[in-house]
């Protein structure tokens, strides 16, 4: 074997990355399980656990009875004794279900039993958008998790990230709640082959930037960095923080770039109320009010659940088109926003990510 | 306190073999005594207002979690749910702990987090208890399933009441622990009430037991207050379980006789029938083994006298290591939210 082969870095989708993080962590770790309705199916959760049954075997790798809150209970449980569990919902929604069972007895055993015991558990939830997803199968609910204690939050935006925030929370010791978008499983990222941990507490800064700091998560991060590119040739230089991380949230990377461009704008693909765009501004107010030259900037979507028609749904979310008309207002940009709406046409449906997707999910 | 009420209905049946083994049974009824000894005492002193948290007294269901965990090592594990006194102290969970934790102390079995709503015990394979009802019930299944993966020999007891059997958990749990075979214990403690609602208002007309077995369980049924009857079940089914026979069902029929939370007799709000307390009470569990034992020369009162001895010192030192251990700081309270 040539020693370079293990520092190879290629270009892999999302998908494949979070798929080559699970078998990584599963070589590793014999005690690691694999759980979720579909997953040794032949479409194999979008592709990310193809082969793993093949290569693990049954006592590895599970189907699973459609008992959402159950079979939560049942991963916590066989985590408390130290089997290591990745447990998978094809939709944040189904998650719902699950709810009990993550809040009650996944976020507190540690805590209330006084530490004595551990649940390392993690659960993917995937949002859903497009091809008429519709109000149950496509919700942001990343405020929901992120608001209780004893759980980490994840939202991976980059493949690069993706597999190694699942390499890291699959070894950690708590509950995690991994959220990955549906529309990032296709986009591809430079991924080194080797295993490799990245943090899952602490936010990056994506693209360096001096006029105004833009914090998004997940799929907004792909879009802010659309229109970071786009606005620049109006000069407008946007310096775009990857949150990566929606408990805890790591104010200090946020507050190191809000000292320098003392202005902030969230993007944040859920509702606005209670949200999670609204907390980073309410700490980002607590920690420098005196620093911000305007008013913050929430950029999230319309208080309502979505439709499932795309005559409707396609004007609901705040993608890169609806981002930079906010940031050119934020700006009071008086010039030519057609010409950079233009710039920012894919020229394609809205309702699919990418013109290679023919549904159905 | 216990009335000498025994019914000349509720003698055992000569073919268990324990009828007649005089420390066998002796020990069994000590086990029992020490549970109702110290629920009373719980409730005596929850007056003075040092365990300021809910209490789910389990006063005439000691039998249940007493002939059950004669049949466990500390290796098995049990999980149980807001009335978990009982099945804690049968399992071997230490008393001075669980009294400490009643009280917020530091030395309590979760260091003061938990209260009587949350027992555990881990030298003796006590792994929890939590009061959202059906709560814990997968995380036995999850036992049993981790314990298959990993080829440990071991079974799991999740302890649950008959309202627990209208929770949908329940029978996802059921479901999974049926279709992997897994050696998990459901023991159902049917007492007739959830708070203060009849069964009958809260479900229909048919067998819990025949849900149970049309999941896939192996169905076994007793009386709740004969602890004999109940150790018999109790064998079998754990040694099935033992054996690979899948998940077993045990169904109990028995009585609270104090209030749902709290320390006194609510009988006076008349939810319960006229006479049923009294009906059930002289079924109690304790007496009729006393009665047996007594009669058939298997114990000396003198003996009686000492056991009663023994557990009034066991629960006095227990109240006053209680009563004498740290209180917990506040900052305290931000230790363990996460794992390192």
């Amino acid at each position: 074997m040539h020693r370079n082969i293990t520092r190879k870095i290629r270009k892999i989708s999302y998908s494949k990355a979070i798929r080559e993080g699970i078998d990584q962590v599963m070589q590793e770790s014999s005690n690691l399980v694999v759980i979720g309705e579909g997953v040794p199916d032949p479409k194999s959760i979008f592709l990310t656990t193809e082969g793993l049954r093949e290569k693990y075997g049954k006592k590895r790798v599970f189907d699973m009875p459609l008992a959402e809150n159950g079979m939560t209970g049942i991963c916590i449980g066989a985590a408390i004794d130290g089997t290591r569990v990745l447990m998978i919902h094809q939709r944040i929604d189904f998650a719902l279900l699950a709810m009990d069972q993550i809040i009650n007895n996944a976020a507190k055993w540690h805590y209330m039993f006084d530490g004595q015991m551990t649940v390392p558990i993690v659960i993917r939830v995937i949002i859903g958008r497009g091809w008429g997803q519709g109000p149950q199968h496509s919700q942001g609910l990343q405020a929901l998790f992120a608001h209780i204690p004893g759980l980490k939050v994840i939202m991976p935006a980059t493949a690069k990230d993706a597999k190694g925030m699942m390499i890291t929370a699959l070894r950690d010791n708590n509950p995690v709640i991994f959220i990955e978008h549906r529309w990032l499983h296709h986009i591809e990222d430079d991924v080194p082959e080797e295993v490799y941990g990245s943090d899952i507490d602490k936010a990056q800064v994506i693209r360096r930037g001096s006029d105004v700091t833009i914090v998004a998560s997940s799929l907004m991060v792909m879009e802010s960095l659309k229109v970071a590119k786009v606005l620049s040739e109006i000069d407008i230089d946007m310096e775009v923080v990857d949150l990566r991380s929606v408990r805890p949230i790591d104010i200090n990377t946020i507050m190191q770039s809000v000292v320098k461009t003392k202005k902030i704008i969230v993007v944040d693909a859920a509702w606005k109320a209670g949200g999670i765009a609204g907390e980073i501004v309410a700490q980002v107010v607590d920690n420098g009010f005196d620093l911000l030259e305007r008013a913050p900037l929430r950029i999230s979507l319309p208080e309502h659940p979505v439709p499932t028609s795309h005559y409707m749904a396609d004007y609901y979310y705040q993608d890169a088109k609806e981002i930079a008309e906010q940031v050119m207002e934020f700006f009071g940009y008086q010039g030519n926003k057609e010409s950079i709406f233009d710039l920012l046409n894919t020229g394609y449906h809205r309702d699919v990510p990418t013109k290679n997707f023919h549904g159905p999910f | 306190m216990i009335k000498n009420v025994v019914s000349m209905t509720t003698q055992y049946p000569c073919n268990n073999s324990l009828v007649s083994d005089g420390s066998a049974l002796t020990d069994i009824f000590r086990r029992l005594l020490r549970i109702r000894r110290i629920e009373e005492a719980i409730a005596v002193r929850y007056l003075e207002w040092n365990m300021r948290c809910p209490m789910h007294l389990s006063i005439g269901q000691e039998a249940i979690p007493v002939g059950i965990s004669m049949h466990l090592t500390d290796k098995d594990h049990v999980f149980s749910s807001h009335r978990s006194h009982g099945h804690y102290l049968a399992k071997g969970g230490d008393l001075k702990g669980m009294v400490a934790e009643l009280y917020g102390k530091e030395t309590g079995c979760c260091g003061g987090r938990g209260g009587s709503m949350h027992l555990v015990d881990l030298k003796v394979g006590f792994i929890g208890s939590t009061p959202i009802v059906g709560g814990t019930v997968p995380l036995a299944v999850g036992n049993a399933w981790s314990a298959s993966l990993k080829n440990i020999d071991r079974v799991s007891v999740i302890y649950f009441g008959d309202g627990c059997f209208e929770e949908g958990v329940l029978h996802e749990s059921m479901n999974f622990a049926s279709l992997y075979k897994l050696p998990v214990i459901f023991v159902c403690e049917n007492n007739g009430y959830s708070v203060y609602t009849q069964l009958k208002e809260r479900q229909p007309n048919r067998k819990i037991s025949g849900i149970a077995k049309s999941h896939g369980l192996s169905v076994h049924k007793g009386d709740g207050n004969d602890v004999l009857g109940i150790a018999s079940i109790a064998d079998k089914a754990i040694n099935s379980a033992r054996n690979g026979e899948g998940p077993q069902f045990l169904e109990f029929q028995t009585y609270r006789w104090l209030e749902h939370c709290g320390q006194n007799d609510d009988d006076d709000l008349e939810y319960r029938p006229r006479r049923e307390l009294l009906t059930w009470k002289n079924k109690c569990p304790i007496e009729r083994l006393k009665t047996h034992i007594v009669e058939q020369c298997l114990v000396t009162e003198q003996q009686i006298d000492l056991i009663e001895h023994d557990i009034k010192t066991e629960i006095s030192n227990a109240f006053e290591f209680a009563s004498n251990s740290p209180e917990p700081s506040p900052a305290q309270m931000r230790n363990h939210i996460y794992a390192s």
